[in-house]
């Protein structure tokens, strides 16, 4: 890549950055410290801004990047992606989000551990939830790593790792100094640069091929080199049935992952009402609908402007698509229109890799300060407000999201970030849908379906072919892999819900109705609601 | 979509909950559809002696309560059931039928885009319907029922 792009790119970016870091002064230059305002920025966002704030903390690096990146490749069965990250929001619509805003207070554990006994729940809970936010981290710091590799010429392994870095000290910055509110602004910010971003490809695409989708899909099968097996199903997860089990594993891990997500629940948790954050999640149906139909186009359009060699050439994952159509797009490589549209992306997709990392890097804090110390602290001791200890935690998760990052730098950003739906619908659904909707759960079951499907979940991924036993694997020299499939959804997911039904069929202590009874009322009306 | 939801976000000011809950006065228990126990009316048991959990059990079992229940449990159980057969149908469709999702609908568009791009459809559809049916049908009763029981746990040690 040329001079121009850089200088160009890392301009716009530090545009971004310099903006970011406004707000952040900004909205805590009179911060209370209190904890509502840290976590849930004094619940007073109105839906439409939770609604874009929601879309930009689901709209990641992933996205953009990842999904453009494997339609590109494998064509259609990209698209699945798309299709499960959108579905799922009808699970958080229809089963999750009034009734978690009705019951909780800030994060996931809170709804659990309001009809059990508390300390063991919220241990659990606790645990799951910064396991999936540090898994999520992981995959938007790849993310961010293969960005820069490209825009300084892929190359320099220390710009890269040094990146890494960067992003984890700016978003330690920015959930330590403005917590919830600043988290929530940049949110807004970048869900609007990044609709923009992909609205101008996608018409641009459009345009290239003068509003003729057959033309599109026509030529994308052709440059792709697989013909018209590029437009069905089968290109990656055909053949072996092995592969097509991975693909029902990926499916349902998706779909059923995003309700589990920490730091989604705990934006329902910024707006005032039930209603509120119902209305929050129509609106952020309506952007990442829209954003995933766009990343369908840019993924076609990649594979039909640039072609797949070239994309798998820059980047063997894919992740480079978007950036290089870019520069197809506004004119080939070194024209003014090309550089300008490039460097626009890359600054898009940092800013999105930025926030959404800042929102759950706040998200694994808060279950970090309010869950696992307020449970676990020995009484006597000094103790420290939560809010301190969250920001530390803040630190402290950013650091290891930062080694684990520069760990795993050439697996694909999509697929990470599945792992992390994986996990999350295994430990976190099923305990928060027994809890909301099963009038006989029991503290043991509570615990028992988060461990039984936070472990196997963990376990499985160790032993399956993307740790160790395959060329592509993490480790490539060392084989003890053991389990076929690369996402453990199919397994792990009943083995939670199975987990969770055989603790509280087991348990020696009976249900409490009174409990269960305000619960119940307390989800369907908000009677009591912070 | 997003126009109505843009046009609701502009009318919410108004009728949300949270903005009229002060002006409004709560608690008004003999307005329609008020709050009643059903079961056996039982002695008249004195309002004060009651624990919080006497209370939510008590509104649990009142009409109005199961009333608010249902109306979301029937829409909202074969709705789940709907999307997340038709979600699993389609994921299995494409790694057993791959012949079946490659046939050629018009032009280079095949089955299975047509799929995917109905998922696309019936996610927001059903995205309407039900937010349509929870403020139809739900929210006004619910939004009843949280002030009555508020005022009946009010200033009961928890």
């Amino acid at each position: 890549m040329s001079g121009n792009h850089q200088t160009l790119a890392l301009l716009l970016f530090s545009a971004f950055i310099a903006v970011t870091l406004a707000i952040t002064t900004w909205v805590s230059r009179n911060r209370h410290g209190s904890a509502e305002e840290f976590y849930a920025g004094g619940r007073l966002f109105s839906p439409m801004e939770n609604g874009f704030a929601i879309a930009g903390d689901y709209m990641s690096a992933a996205s953009f990047l990842g999904i453009s990146g494997l339609i590109a490749l494998f064509g259609y069965d990209g698209m699945l992606y798309s299709v499960g990250f959108l579905v799922a929001w009808l699970v958080v619509l229809l089963l999750v989000a009034e009734l978690v805003r009705n019951c909780g207070r800030f994060t996931l554990a809170d709804v659990v551990a309001a009809r059990m006994t508390e300390r063991p729940v919220r241990i659990a809970a606790g645990i799951s939830s910064v396991t999936v936010s540090v898994l999520y981290l992981v995959a938007q710091m790849v993310g961010a790593g293969s960005l820069v590799a490209l825009l300084l010429g892929g190359t320099s392994n220390a710009a890269r790792s040094w990146t890494v870095i960067g992003v984890g000290a700016l978003m330690v910055i920015y959930v330590s100094f403005g917590g919830m509110r600043a988290t929530t602004w940049i949110q807004i910010v970048k869900a609007v640069l990044l609709m923009m971003g992909a609205t101008v490809l996608t018409v641009l695409v459009l345009v290239h091929f003068h509003g003729n989708v057959n033309g599109l899909l026509t030529s994308a099968a052709e440059r792709s080199g697989h013909g018209l097996k590029f437009l069905s199903p089968g290109l990656k997860y055909g053949g072996s049935w092995t592969a097509r089990f991975d693909f029902i594993s990926l499916g349902l891990a998706l779909v059923l992952g995003t309700a589990g997500l920490p730091h989604i629940l705990s934006r329902f948790y910024t707006v005032p009402t039930a209603r509120a954050a119902r209305r929050s999640v129509v609106w952020s149906i309506g952007l990442i609908g829209s954003f995933y139909l766009m990343t369908i186009v840019l993924g076609f359009g990649a594979a039909a402007l640039v072609g797949s060699a070239d994309v798998r050439a820059s980047n063997p994952a894919g992740n480079t698509a978007v950036p290089l159509l870019a520069v197809v797009l506004g004119g080939g490589e070194g024209s003014a229109g090309g550089t300008i549209l490039f460097a626009v992306v890359a600054a898009v997709a940092f800013a999105t890799i930025l926030a959404v990392v800042a929102g759950i890097t706040l998200a694994s804090s808060a279950s970090v300060a309010h869950d696992l110390y307020a449970s676990l602290r020995r009484p006597g001791r000094k103790q420290h407000s939560e809010v301190t200890v969250a920001r530390v935690a803040a630190a402290g998760i950013g650091v290891a999201a930062i080694a684990l990052g520069l760990v795993a730098q050439d697996l694909n950003v999509a697929f990470l970030v599945a792992l992390a739906f994986a996990v999350a619908a295994s430990a976190n659904l099923p305990v928060l849908l027994y809890s909301l909707f099963w009038r006989n759960f029991t503290t043991r079951g509570a615990v028992w379906s988060v461990y039984g499907g936070l472990i196997p979940a963990l376990l499985l991924v160790l032993l399956s072919p993307v740790v160790s036993g395959s060329p592509t694997s993490l480790f490539p020299g060392v084989d003890f892999q053991f389990f076929p499939l690369e996402n453990p959804g199919l397994v792990s997911v009943p083995l939670g819900f199975l987990a969770g039904w055989i603790g509280t069929v087991t348990s020696p202590e009976p249900p409490d109705a009174a409990k269960h009874a305000e619960t119940e009322v307390r989800a369907l009306t908000g009677a009591g609601a912070v | 979509m997003e126009k109505e939801a843009g046009r609701d976000a502009a009318a919410m000011r108004v009728d949300d909950p949270w903005y009229d809950a002060l002006a409004s006065g709560w608690g008004e228990l003999d307005g329609a559809g008020g709050f009643m126990p059903v079961g056996p009316p039982g002695p008249v048991a004195p309002q004060s002696s009651h624990s919080a959990a006497d209370i939510y059990l008590e509104v649990q079992r009142s009409a109005v309560f199961q009333d608010v229940r249902r109306r979301y449990r029937r829409f909202v159980v074969p709705a789940t059931l709907a999307f997340v057969v038709w979600y699993l149908a389609y994921v299995v469709t494409a790694v057993t039928a791959p012949g079946l999702m490659a046939r050629p609908v018009a032009g280079a568009v095949n089955v299975a885009m047509v799929a995917g791009l109905g998922q696309f459809l019936t996610t927001f559809l059903l995205t309407g319907a039900y937010t349509r049916h929870a403020r139809l049908r739900r929210d006004r009763a619910a939004l009843d029922l949280r002030w009555e029981t508020q005022e009946m746990t009010r200033g009961i040690g928890r």
